[in-house]
């Protein structure tokens, strides 16, 4: 299939995901596919540098505050459209993830992962001490009163608006997987040393990742403010958008497009019950013990199962 | 200077220990050079001084009349010079066929303009080559399930698909059988047809001997000898380094 | 000018001080990472399991937590061999890259914090001993007992391990088991097996740290993830798997984050770490390749 029919049919499908949902009556159907959607693309941002390159970030969470405190900022200020603050939220955390891939990539896997959570905790301690953002105690974003195009409540809009943001998440993922960027990537989490001597640029290629996936995470935290109204930074830097991002592609496979999909949409609507029938703590358990799970025994996910079966048929066929 | 590689009073340090000592070396168009030298001679990182990757501070590395010493890796592939691994690395994750798509994607583009190949004509050049050293039907094989020899035969595809004007074998038979080692001599001896000059380094003498227009040998950093090699190998100093005294 | 010559001098103290204890805290990482390369990421969440059973310990039966110490690491011991026994048949005999093992600690370090969470909740915990409250003098500089018992049973710790690894046998062998894994089975020994011991070890001194962390400051399970920071920014500072070196490190630490937390406020003290960590893995890479 070519990248613009994919994206054609995927857009087709957020529109009729937007108009089919405004059926639900139910406001906590919204707040908790949010959610869902907000992991979905975390977990898509994160596989095209952990999953496609091959070096795992643990600071997810820090581009995801990117996004978030810019918004923030951007809100404090100028109170601009939503779509600014998206657009700009994610050049922040794009410009973070260059800033980051060109001081540590030369380095080992090891070390880059060490220095993502770094990064995090940095951040983590420059926002608790700002006080225009809010500092240590948070800040308060008053929801705007009235909703844009005729939405019933401000969460369904945020909510459709986080549809399409998946949906171009995942189409730039499904084009960066069957590109010419793709191969290199490929290249490069196989045999870094090998890459470099087939051709593949890959410190840049490696910049052109951690953007990409950075920025896209960032993208993820631009509108959390007016979902939750509230932000402090411990909520904002959250470890579970860090451990859910890689759960959640590990789970579902990280070789293509399709498994951090699953992954969210499996993992985050387990939470989303889980969080409500028993308790918050009890799904990150479950979280944790997944990931484990998986990484030491299925390591290819659940995609993984998917293309044993479609060999398997092959080759009785 | 019609050389095709010409490298002049190379200097290559690890810490205080000197690797390789003003090495100079010289490599016709198309020619065959066998690079011999006992363990730790500094082969391997005349290689990775060549190939780029190593940084080298003293000396100078020319390529087709260009000096290239401070190109990474990747602008030197472009420009021509392509080697194997002495352990294969392959890309363990694609099939055998999408190995080589990364260098017909990445390492060709710089010669032949900015155009680049739709993917029905990477894959058909890279059937092409694989069918060349007798790996079509894995095609489509995962590469990591490979054996040896065939491994050994991806890494020298891989490095032809790059269109390269000089190809560097690291020990491209270590480990092989007799019959197989003569598969790959063999697959080494068609480039010239290609117009591919060959640095040939291996510890097989009889594949040396056989293979070479041209025998240069490394002891402990220093050049000791370069010329024909039956000369060379008459030569006592190389001798002396080989079998000891 | 007094004033801010006992507040340099009381820092130096502090620093130095706590400084010891993170080369405790650390040295387990400068075995495990260091010289078996395998990158524990969970290494101070094993820390903070220690601290809160020398809490139990304390809570339910009074005892010392230098007693608890003692009495928990060989229990940490044998957990250190088990997940390394995890860890080699999930990823090393099979040859997989360091992504999966990273995911691997990342998740362990994740269940560690929130099991804790669920038996013991969220709230700080502390253990009062009897020098808790006793401070030596000298002139203006304070020298909090609290601190130095810590800082003398840690430095102990680190220059007996430093002791063992270099001129016993199995020391020698952890050492030579990075390098030189054939030529340790060529001696006749299984180089998995030297791996399983370093690494419980390592594990080993996570309790015994842990057991001391309690004493120092109140205890809560997610502030494992700021050592995180620490322990690594320690042994890459160091140069990875040089024991002296991890407490050379160590003392850098303590000493900066005593003085930002002196000048600067507190609030500050977590960008220390993990800054001088970005600081070394930016610009002195090449002490980094260089094993």
């Amino acid at each position: 299939m070519s990248n613009a029919r994919f994206a054609t049919i995927a857009l087709l499908a957020g529109v009729l995901l937007i108009v089919g949902a405004q059926w639900i009556q139910n406001d906590y159907f919204f707040n908790a596919a949010y959610t869902v959607l907000m992991y979905v693309i975390l977990s898509t941002a994160w596989n095209i540098l952990g999953g496609y390159t091959g070096y795992v970030n643990f600071g997810t969470a820090g581009f995801f505050a990117l996004g978030v405190y810019s918004s923030i900022v951007l809100w404090k200020a100028f109170h601009p459209p939503l779509a600014v603050m998206i657009v700009v939220g994610t050049l922040v955390a794009a410009l973070a993830g260059v800033g980051l891939g060109y001081l540590t990539m030369r380095l080992r896997g090891h070390f880059f992962a060490i220095a993502t959570l770094a990064l995090a905790i940095m951040l983590f301690t420059f926002v608790t001490n700002w006080d225009y953002a809010g500092g240590a105690r948070g800040a308060y974003v008053i929801v705007p009163r009235e909703v844009p195009f005729g939405f019933a409540r401000y969460i369904r809009y945020l909510f459709s608006v986080m549809v399409l943001l998946s949906v171009a998440s995942i189409v730039v993922a499904r084009v960066v997987e069957r590109s010419r960027l793709g191969r290199g990537l490929a290249a490069i989490r196989d045999d870094e040393l090998a890459a470099e001597c087939a051709g593949v640029p890959t410190l840049k290629l490696k910049l052109i990742s951690t953007a990409l996936s950075g920025g896209m995470m960032g993208l993820a935290g631009t509108t959390f403010p007016f979902f939750i109204s509230f932000v402090e930074p411990v909520g904002a830097f959250d470890l579970r958008y860090a451990v859910n991002a890689i759960a959640m592609p590990v789970i579902g496979g990280m070789t293509t497009w399709l498994g951090p999909l699953i992954g969210a949409v499996l993992l985050g609507t387990v939470q989303q019950l889980v969080q409500v029938t028993i308790s918050s703590a009890w799904n990150l358990l479950i979280v944790g013990l997944l990931l484990v799970g998986f990484v030491t025994m299925a390591p290819e996910g659940i995609m993984g199962w998917v293309f044993a079966w479609r060999r398997r048929r092959a080759r009785r066929s | 200077m019609n050389d095709l590689l010409h490298v002049q009073g190379l200097t290559k340090r690890f810490g205080g220990f000197v690797a390789l000592d003003r090495v100079d070396l010289q490599v016709a168009p198309g020619e065959r050079l066998g690079l011999i030298g006992p363990n730790g001679s500094g082969k391997s990182t005349l290689v990775n001084c060549v190939s780029g990757l190593l940084r080298t501070e003293e000396g100078q590395v020319s390529f087709d009349g260009h000096d290239i010493s401070s190109l990474p890796a990747h602008q030197r592939i472009q420009r021509g010079i392509a080697r194997s691994f002495q352990i294969p690395k392959p890309f363990a994750s694609v099939s055998v066929l999408d190995n080589l798509c990364v260098p017909l994607l990445y390492a060709t583009g710089h010669r032949e303009g900015s155009h680049r190949p739709s993917e029905a004509q990477v894959r058909s050049q890279a059937i092409a080559i694989l069918d060349s050293v007798g790996l079509a039907q894995r095609a489509d094989e995962m590469s990591s399930g490979l054996t040896q020899v065939d491994m050994r035969k991806l890494e020298l595809a891989r490095a032809i698909a790059a269109r390269p004007l000089l190809l560097i074998a690291d020990e491209a038979m270590a480990g092989l059988s007799s019959s197989e080692v003569d598969e790959i001599l063999q697959l080494l001896l068609q480039m010239k047809a290609r117009g591919i000059a060959v640095i040939m380094i291996e510890h097989i003498m009889r594949a040396v001997m056989q293979f070479s227009e041209r025998v240069v040998v490394l002891v402990a950093g220093h050049k000791v000898a370069d010329g024909n090699p039956h000369e060379v190998i008459a030569n006592p100093d190389v001798q002396k380094a080989y079998l000891g005294e | 000018m007094d004033i801010s010559y006992s507040l340099v001098a009381n820092a130096i103290v502090a620093g130095l001080l706590l400084g010891g204890f993170y080369a405790a805290v650390s040295v387990g990482v400068a075995i495990s990472f260091g010289m078996l390369d395998i990158v524990n990421i969970a290494h101070p969440a094993f820390i903070i399991l220690g601290a809160y059973i020398a809490f139990l310990l304390n809570d339910t039966f009074g005892v010392d937590p230098i007693v608890c110490a003692v009495a928990v690491s060989p229990l940490f011991f044998l957990l250190g061999a088990g997940l390394y026994r995890v860890y080699y048949v999930a990823f090393e005999s099979r040859g997989r890259g360091p992504l999966p093992g990273l995911a691997f600690f990342f998740g362990i370090l994740f269940i560690t914090e929130v099991v804790l969470v669920l038996i013991f909740g969220v709230d700080y915990r502390m253990v009062k001993t009897s020098y808790s409250e006793t401070s030596l003098h000298f002139g203006q500089v304070d020298f909090a007992l609290r601190l130095i018992v810590p800082f003398l049973v840690s430095v102990v710790m680190v220059v007996a391990l430093h002791l063992y690894l270099k001129h016993t046998f199995f020391g020698r062998a952890v050492l030579a088991v990075a390098q030189d894994p054939l030529a340790l089975r060529l001696m006749g020994i299984n180089p998995i097996r030297i791996r399983e011991i370093g690494f419980a070890i390592s594990i080993a001194t996570a309790g015994i740290a842990g057991a001391f962390l309690v004493v120092i400051q109140p205890v809560q399970p997610s502030i494992g993830r700021e050592y995180i920071g620490l322990v690594f920014a320690v042994c890459v500072l160091g140069g990875l798997g040089s024991i002296y070196g991890t407490l050379v490190g160590a003392l850098i630490l303590g000493l900066a984050e005593t003085f930002t937390a002196t000048f600067f406020g507190p609030s500050w003290s977590p960008a220390v770490s993990f800054g001088l960590l970005l600081l070394a893995l930016g610009f002195k890479p090449t002490g980094l390749f260089g094993r």
